[in-house]
């Protein structure tokens, strides 16, 4: 059972191709992390998985559990266990972020079906107090005034409260400060599980540090040119992306 | 863009319209002159100073130009002569059950309408079966002293109340509308409370509907003797499937010294109604009045409820919500006018515009500079559901003098293409993130709503979202 990415060729629609071929596959229990420069097309990645109206898919098929999820509705792919952490999270002024996550578990249960409240805030605290999220939280607006920070960790306590078959973290930990950042990882290595595929996308290896990847992908141009274990993310940091630009270019020359 | 919108009145069949032939008792005809207003006082059976009233208020709607200059062209396409100013449904409708189109029924279900009001909304009854329900209402309310009838028999059978003070908030030339209610009005609420009754339950228009009181030129007259209470509901959150394209109500309310009016309105229209209606309360000394105003639907709406703060420290409320829908414009607001010291208002309203949809908020709040001690508050906030919408203000206040004091807040908002995938990335169709935008905009104010309403409006929220997705 696995999150399947097939040659994934996608632009944005009427527009510039951004994604040329794109394999991956992400396995229930294994995370894979994803790295690259700025504008290789990480986060149009993660927006064409989701469903993104933007982007077009010209070729390719993404599929989940053997299922193609391409003809699938933005919320239908979520209902289907799909996550996505953005990079930047929307704020949605008036609406409470208690609100907000159990109209998203109610869109998850049966027509008739009605969520228990207390079972619900009591996993909300839960989840908020593994997060180190105050109480005051569940009252504010999603996203709205936030900190950067904040945004990020309502990310990752959607994700929790959601409990997803797959999720798709776009640099997460991106303007988190160490001790945020330690929080953050904690929260999604809580959701690791058998049951349970990730692809966490980042700049830094530090986040790898705490968020142990299995495989580490390098997305340059649209695809992904170079895989490997953790040890590859070291590398990465060492020696940025030039090398790899090379030994891509290499091939052609031959 | 109001090009764009069908040009003649009676050809708009969308969503949520529809019609039939139907068999009528009495039957104006179209078009309005002197004789049908006799017309109408002779099937009525009204007296004489109704009658000359009504011939009277002809002549001053026909001397009056449209408002155009202010309000919208689109108020140009109303033909008056093709509107049937009468018709009574003395006889049941001829429609059957069966005859009323699978959407509408399924509109009925998901906003949980009793069976028996449904065939009543649906025209297919004339009259509601609950008879037991308001005559017991009405022995309760008459043992108080309470009056609660129709306004035909309010005239008829309550002169020395009613003459005193109908047409008194609202004269027959506030404009050219309040004009053509006034030379055909039938329907709506006659209410007298009497001195220090607090009714503790709401009236509402429902008890005792008709068809007649579900027409077009309701007339509604509420008096609240000295510190009396009463809350009124007006209308009901079911879609009204009108063959009629104008509806034009008045209603006047007097809040006596120290007595308390809260009008309840939530309306829902289709999308081929005109609905200009004038809504005026006059607040006497310590007297409390509170408009609550939800507007959804119509092609056109004009509706701006107002308090004549007339007596010290009287006290004037508008709380509204105008949701226009692609090709609807609501232009709504509200009218505080301060005529004594010490007087206080508050104005909060929300406007939503989704597509095409235009809301537009005028108000105005006067106080004159003799005048101390006074106090305004307004707040208008719009929220915009993708970039076509429009949205305008026209806050016009006037303040003389510096004992008094003004605030004036406005805000517009967008709920984005991006905001509507973010949540929908969450599970929550498109229609769901759209109505959880909308509700929690509308929130704060709904939360000052009767608890029934505000579970009401919530569920048209949600039927107007799904309506406006594909
Ligand atoms: N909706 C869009 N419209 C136009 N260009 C886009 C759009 N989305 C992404 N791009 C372009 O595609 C490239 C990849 O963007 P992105 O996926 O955000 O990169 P990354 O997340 O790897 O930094 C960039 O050049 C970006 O400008
Ligand atoms: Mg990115």
């Amino acid at each position: 059972m696995s999150l399947i990415i097939k040659n994934l060729h996608a632009r944005v629609v009427g527009g510039q191709t951004i994604l040329n071929g794109l394999n991956l596959e992400i396995e229930k229990g294994r995370i894979h992390a994803v790295m690259g420069p700025n504008g290789s097309g990480k986060s149009t990645l993660s927006k064409v998985i989701a469903g993104h109206p933007d982007y077009e898919v010209t070729a390719g098929d993404i599929l989940m559990d053997g299922k193609s999820i391409l003809g699938m509705e933005p919320d239908a792919r979520s209902r289907a266990g799909l996550f996505l952490a953005f990079q930047y999270p929307m704020e949605i002024p008036g609406v409470s972020n208690a609100n907000f996550i159990r109209a998203a578990l109610s869109a998850r249960l049966a027509e008739g079906e009605e969520l228990e409240a207390t079972e619900y805030y009591a996993d909300l605290y839960e989840q908020m107090d593994r997060l180190e999220i105050p109480r005051n939280f569940t009252s504010r607006s999603v996203n709205d005034g936030f900190s950067g920070g904040e945004k990020k960790r309502n990310e990752v306590l959607q994700m929790a409260m959601l409990k997803p078959t797959y999720a798709i973290l776009d640099e997460t930990d991106s303007g988190l400060d160490i001790d945020a950042l330690k929080i953050v990882s904690a929260g999604v290595n809580a959701l690791r599980s058998p049951d349970f595929g990730a692809l966490v996308i980042t700049h830094y290896q530090r986040l790898l540090d705490y968020i142990t990847p299995d495989y580490v992908h390098v997305l340059v141009g649209g695809k992904i040119v170079h895989s490997g274990g953790p040890e590859l993310a070291l590398e990465l940091e060492s020696k940025g992306y030039d090398w790899i630009r090379e030994e891509m270019a290499e091939p052609a020359l031959a | 863009m109001s090009s764009e919108v069908i040009s003649q009145l009676d050809i708009d069949r969308t969503r949520g319209d529809f019609h039939y032939p139907e068999s009528h008792a009495f039957d104006a005809g179209v078009g309005l002159n002197h004789a049908t207003i006799d017309y109408i006082a002779n099937v009525k059976s009204e007296p004489d100073w109704i009658r000359e009233f009504r011939h009277k208020a002809l002549d001053v709607f026909l001397s009056k130009p449209m408002p155009t200059n202010w309000a919208s062209e689109d108020l140009n396409n109303i033909i008056f002569e093709k509107i049937r100013y009468y018709l009574s449904n003395a006889q049941h409708p001829t429609r059957s059950w069966e005859e009323v189109p699978d959407d509408v029924k399924r509109t009925f279900e998901r906003l949980g309408i009793p069976e028996q009001e449904r065939k009543f909304l649906a025209g297919v009854e004339a009259q509601f079966d609950s008879e037991a329900v308001y005559s017991n209402m009405k022995k309760a309310l008459g043992d108080q002293g309470v009056i609660f009838v129709g306004s035909t028999e309010g005239l008829k059978e309550h002169p020395e109340i009613f003459r005193k003070w109908f047409g008194k908030v609202i004269p027959t030339g506030d404009n050219k509308f309040s004009a053509l209610n006034s030379a055909v009005f039938s329907g709506g609420s006659f209410i007298y409370v009497p001195p220090g009754v607090k009714l503790k339950h709401p009236l509402q228009a429902y008890f005792r509907i008709n068809a007649e009181n579900f027409g077009q030129f309701e007339r509604t007259l509420i008096i609240a003797d000295e510190g009396s209470e009463v809350m009124y509901m007006e209308g009901c959150t079911a879609p009204k499937f009108e063959t009629a394209t104008l509806h034009s109500a008045v209603v006047e309310l007097v809040a006596m010294k120290g007595a308390k009016i809260q009008y309840v309105t939530v309306q829902n229209w289709s999308a081929n109604v005109f609905n200009l209606v004038t809504k005026r309360a006059i607040a006497h000394e310590e007297a409390e009045v509170k408009w609550i105003d939800c507007n959804i639907g119509s092609r056109l709406t004009m509706k701006y409820p107002g308090v004549v703060l007339k007596g010290r420290k009287a006290r004037g409320e508008v709380l509204s919500i105008a949701l226009a829908n692609n090709g609807q414009h609501q232009d709504t607001g509200a009218k505080m006018i301060h005529a004594a010291d010490e007087t206080t208002s508050n104005i909060i309203s929300k406007s939503i515009s989704i597509g095409k949809g235009r809301a537009t908020y005028r108000g105005l709040v006067h106080i004159p500079k003799h005048l101390k001690g006074c106090k305004n508050n307004t707040e208008c906030d719009a929220l915009l559901i993708n970039s076509n919408s429009r949205t305008d203000t026209y806050p016009a206040i006037t303040v003389r003098g510096s004992g008094n004091s003004v605030q004036h807040e406005a805000s517009v908002s967008q709920v984005s293409a991006e905001q509507i995938f973010y949540m929908q990335q969450r599970g929550l169709s498109e229609a769901q993130a759209m109505s959880l935008s909308v509700n929690g905009f509308v929130n704060d104010l709904v939360r000052e709503f009767p608890m029934e309403y505000s579970v009401e409006l919530k569920r048209l929220i949600d039927l107007e979202m799904e309506g406006s997705v594909g």
